[in-house]
């Protein structure tokens, strides 16, 4: 009876199976460290570490691309909106673009690989050269000791560094379209500060970007504890992440984007 | 690393993204633009047709932004369009007031413009502008155009 069929079948049950238990086994392990997260806060120190690590070494990456996007931005939105004669609404299509999607998504996204890959790669190879196992032995919570710090660093850094992101890409914006191109500055900011909302953009923009940073942090979390204790296990564990949190962060945004902006 | 050096560190990336929550808040948002609830007055105007006016759209007088849309509705009796005017209390207007639907430039968006009137007494908080004028729908425009033109073909 072990016939092609029954292999064929056999195989994807096999893959929907594995599917299902590590699925099962990330939102334990998410759940854990929900729970086991008070000692990342009595100690904050661990935390201000890992904050040190996730979000102040991915500043100088966050800054230029906002810096450049925005510029970027700034060129192609002058040079579409000139022709309909309204450059000056060149600093709203900044400004909205930036804050509800690109800040948060493309930080997220370098978020992901600068701080998400050394996660998973540091926590990897600390269980490949059983640090953990040790931690372990000596009655000190890993999860607590190790995951925990890292979790609220992650939550806590994304957020700003979204919001520095956006900050800097309506700079760039700024100075290509009012410094080199020559729009109005008055109107510029006028047109932005008229058509963007506090609400409804700025703080969906924060929304989005503190669910990034809970899922991509997690991701990363998850991949570098579950990682298989090889040096190989743990390259694989890194790309993983890179490739979990991202389409993660970009189909989240898509659901997100859905019920925030539906009525507008 | 120093704690020191590493806690001052974090400092300033803390600082610095609250400052960019900061600019994005005050100088990007319309959050430098609004007022309180407190010292506003909330007036109702009756359109025919609003024509693509929506929520938080500007109130200008004279070209002055001196509130905003709070919120449109649809009156079921007499199938008119309910829009609600927030105002600034720093400005107050005759209750023979006209209040009409305006473009800015050709494909801009639409706000309403307030015209003072000559009467003594002022807008009180809930009361309803009378004088309206609605939305010019370029459809209509255009329609009503070639149709003359029609008419016009047809007498010759």
């Amino acid at each position: 009876m072990d016939n092609f069929v029954v292999r064929a079948l056999r195989h994807i049950g096999h893959i929907v199976i594995d599917g299902v238990w590590r699925l099962g086994y990330a939102s334990r392990f998410f759940f854990l460290v929900l729970v086991r997260s008070g000692p990342s806060f009595r100690r904050f120190a661990l935390t201000v570490r890992e904050i040190y690590f996730a979000g102040v070494l991915s500043l100088i990456i966050i800054l230029v691309s906002g810096l450049f996007v925005g510029m970027v931005l700034g060129l192609q939105g002058y040079d579409t909106l000139q022709r309909y004669g309204s450059a000056e609404a060149v600093g709203t299509l900044v400004a909205l673009s930036l804050v509800r999607e690109l800040g948060p998504v493309v930080s997220a996204l370098l978020f992901a690989s600068r701080a998400g890959s050394a996660m998973t790669a540091e926590i990897g190879l600390m269980k490949a050269t059983e640090q953990i196992t040790a931690l372990d032995m000596m009655a000190v919570d890993p999860i607590s000791r190790i995951v925990g710090p890292r979790f609220w660093a992650g939550v806590i850094s994304m957020p700003l560094l979204a919001a520095l992101f956006s900050a800097m890409g309506i700079f760039g914006g700024y100075l290509i379209a009012v410094v080199l191109l020559g729009v109005d500055a008055g109107a510029f900011w006028s047109q932005m500060q008229a058509s963007v909302d506090l609400r409804n953009d700025v703080m969906n923009g924060v929304i989005k970007s503190i669910v990034f940073g809970i899922a991509v942090t997690a991701i990363a979390l998850f991949e570098g504890y579950d990682a298989p204790p090889t040096a190989e296990g743990v390259s694989g564990a890194t790309t993983r992440t890179v490739v979990t949190s991202s389409l993660a962060v970009l189909s989240l945004d898509f659901v997100l984007t859905a019920f925030m902006f539906r009525g507008l | 690393m120093d704690r020191k050096v590493l806690d001052l560190w974090v400092g300033i990336f803390v600082a610095s993204g609250l400052v960019a929550l900061l600019v994005l808040a005050l100088k990007v948002s319309n959050a430098s633009t609004t007022f309180n609830t407190s010292d506003s007055y909330t007036v109702t105007a009756e359109f025919d047709n609003i024509g693509g006016l929506k929520p938080r759209a500007p109130v200008k007088s004279a070209g002055v932004l001196v509130g905003r849309v709070e919120s449109i509705g649809f009156d079921n009796e007499k199938f008119v369009a309910r829009v609600e005017l927030k105002l600034d209390k720093r400005y107050r207007f005759p209750t023979d007031s006209s209040a009409s639907i305006l473009t800015s430039g050709l494909l801009g968006e639409q706000y309403i413009g307030l015209d003072g009137g000559a009467d003594e007494a002022l807008l009180e908080n809930g009361d309803r502008l009378k004088l309206t004028q609605s939305a010019v729908v370029l459809e209509r425009l255009i329609g009503q155009f070639l149709y003359g033109r029609a008419a016009e073909g047809g007498s010759k």
